[in-house]
């Protein structure tokens, strides 16, 4: 019975524990999102989004869409065809939640420290588009075909170039494994990749434009297009069977903002610490208790827990940057993405690839090492700038230019 | 019974039942959704075996290039919603003559291949461990010398032959670019077929 106990229940109860802790963030920084959305989108086009559900910033907004969402009818029309129908939002959200299971939120935070981390959630989220693919086709209406047939294209044409910049850090790195990749990046800013040489600078860049046509963001949300196709690939869905799909997107969304994390803006790390957080305790065992026969330091922990807030902070910075991009950008032609993926995103991409490869060989050393802390410098003093200057106007941002007793002349 | 022949096991005739159901059905997307999770079945099981990197390259070369590229085509040649392949008896009997000697070949391989003992598995598998990245596979990728010289021992008169020089460079080479040709080749037939009809949409032009 103990046999049965220690070999058969315990790994299914902590494959259990994690996959749901996994589950719950997903889902819930899903709803963070949409929220984010509706606000970001608001104040961008001058209004003040959400205000009423849960107190004056619309906190509950989410909840209540959710459950509008779960009383909604679940409509399949008579057209499609219903094991494909059914069939497609699961797909598409498995992809984006399998890729989780390798995404290290710190030093030891991660469900299976898997030696090829990037390349697995790369394979696994590319199995995302084949849900999507499969709604479009089973649902039976020309939309919703045209929708999957586009995003089919877009995503196959994308993932090369998005591929291509993910090898670049791992080059530098020398290491598939994202825990290994983020541990080199500790210590101050400028040991980030992204200020490692120009080659891998212009690669996180390229990156996070593929990154967002992967995930069907505007201007790259050609598979939706509302303004052409109706809503595109889910023109028929309804209810839970659409959430499902909304949690796909924003989840792979968090995901390759996770891998730009890692790869190139230093992981947890917070970029002023000479060392690693996960490593707060280090030899110290005065902190220390055995626990189920294994030794577990109280100062690790405390450490390994503001790591997985920063980590999950500068990913989620990443992916207002998204929601930011899609409110402010027009959606391009489908023409236009395809020119935008084959005739500059991937020879550019194939260049940083030879660039960082030759400055990896060829650059002396002492420019190799030291050119990377002025830029950082740089950079970072123009961030710091430019979000003191956003900081100090805001009061200036909505409805400038309107007075408050303005009145339709009507 | 530990929690690991169990999943192998769950996992194993879940990816049978796949297999089986993309044979038996007759709409192409179907077939292509079935095989969706034959394969996934099959990454799967060699992520339950730890080999993480082919089960990796499975799941991105297969589905999310091959198949893909599959139900696309479906998608662009389709003639109507829902196609089907009505499969004559004929082909079965030929497709069942063909899969059985091909079952036929592996069952009798693998019952009759003599297995690796356990210490050299082991050993594969430390030394696997060690190498932490992937420079020396590169390099013995591109013919450079790695690790220790093949018959060091015994052969030490001819010097320079000592140095391992399979070099498999030049063939990958060779085939990548046989590979571009017919790449061009079958681009090249598609637009000539394209043009002749004069129906090239706005879109493609640009």
């Amino acid at each position: 019975m103990t046999d049965f106990l220690e070999e058969f229940l315990k790994p299914v109860l902590i494959a259990v524990i994690i996959a749901s802790a996994l589950v719950s963030f997903v889902a819930g920084s899903a709803v963070f999102f949409i929220w984010l959305e509706r606000k970001v989108a608001g104040r961008i086009q001058d209004r003040l989004g959400p205000t009423r559900v849960g107190g004056k910033f619309g906190w509950l907004q989410t909840l209540a869409d959710g459950i509008k969402l779960l009383v909604k009818e679940d409509v399949i029309p008579a057209a499609a065809d219903k094991l494909l129908f059914r069939l497609g939002p699961y797909i598409a959200f498995c992809g984006s939640f399998a890729a989780f299971l390798a995404l290290p939120f710190a030093k030891g935070v991660v469900a299976q420290n898997l030696n090829i981390a990037i390349f697995f959630m790369l394979a696994v989220m590319s199995t995302e588009v084949f849900g999507i693919i499969l709604a479009g086709y089973g649902s039976g209406s020309k939309w919703s075909l045209f929708g999957g047939m586009r995003e089919a294209a877009q995503l196959v044409s994308y993932e090369v170039p998005m591929a291509i910049c993910v090898v670049i850090p791992v080059l530098v790195a020398g290491t598939l494994n994202l825990t290994e990749i983020a541990i080199q990046q500790s210590g101050p800013f400028w040991n980030w990749r992204l200020f490692h040489d120009p080659f891998t600078f212009g690669a996180f860049w390229t990156y996070f434009t593929c990154a967002t046509a992967s995930c069907k963001r505007a201007p790259f949300d050609l598979a939706e297009a509302e303004s052409e196709l109706v809503a595109g690939f889910h023109t028929e869905y309804s209810g839970l069977r659409w959430s499902f799909f909304f949690m796909a997107e924003y989840a792979s969304m968090f995901a390759v903002s996770g891998i730009a994390v890692l790869l190139f803006l230093g992981g947890w790390n917070p970029g002023f610490l000479w060392f690693d957080l996960g490593d707060l305790g280090g030899n110290n065992n005065l902190l220390s208790f055995n626990v189920l026969n294994t030794n577990i330091n109280v100062l690790n922990i405390i450490g390994q827990v503001i790591s997985v807030v920063i980590f999950i902070a500068k990913g989620w910075l990443l992916v207002f940057v998204m929601v930011w991009v899609r409110w402010t950008l027009p959606r391009l032609r489908i023409d236009q993405v395809m020119m935008t993926c084959l005739k500059y995103l991937l020879p550019l991409s194939c260049m940083l690839l030879a660039g960082a490869a030759i400055w990896q060989v060829a650059m002396p050393a002492l420019v190799q090492n030291w050119l990377r802390v002025p830029v950082g410098l740089l950079c970072v003093g123009a961030v710091i700038i430019v979000a003191f200057k956003m900081w100090t106007t805001r009061q200036q941002l909505p409805a400038s230019g309107v007075s408050f007793d303005w009145k339709p002349s009507r | 019974m530990t929690v690991f022949p169990f999943l192998f096991w769950v996992i194993a005739l879940l990816t049978a039942g796949c297999a089986v159901a993309v044979v038996v059905s007759q709409n192409v997307v179907r077939m292509a959704a079935w095989l969706l999770f034959a394969l996934g079945g099959a990454a799967g099981v060699f992520f339950l075996l730890g080999a993480d990197f082919v089960g990796a390259t499975q799941l991105l070369v297969y589905v999310g290039g091959t198949l893909v590229l599959v139900v696309f085509g479906v998608m662009l040649t389709a003639q109507g919603p829902f196609i089907s392949m009505k499969t004559s008896a004929a082909e079965w009997g030929i497709s069942a003559v063909v899969g059985l000697l091909l079952f036929g070949v592996l069952a009798a391989s693998l019952i009759t291949a003599t297995w690796q003992s356990s210490d050299v598995t082991k050993r594969l598998r430390s030394d696997m461990a060690e190498s932490r990245d992937t420079v020396n596979v590169g390099k013995g990728f591109a013919g450079l010398e790695v690790g220790p010289a093949h018959n060091a021992t015994n052969d030490t008169t001819a010097g320079s032959q000592n140095r391992v020089h399979t070099s498999y460079l030049l063939p990958f080479e060779i085939i990548s670019v046989h590979l571009l040709v017919v790449l061009v080749g079958a681009a090249y037939l598609a637009r000539a077929k394209r043009r002749r009809r004069g129906t090239e949409p706005l879109a493609m032009r640009s």
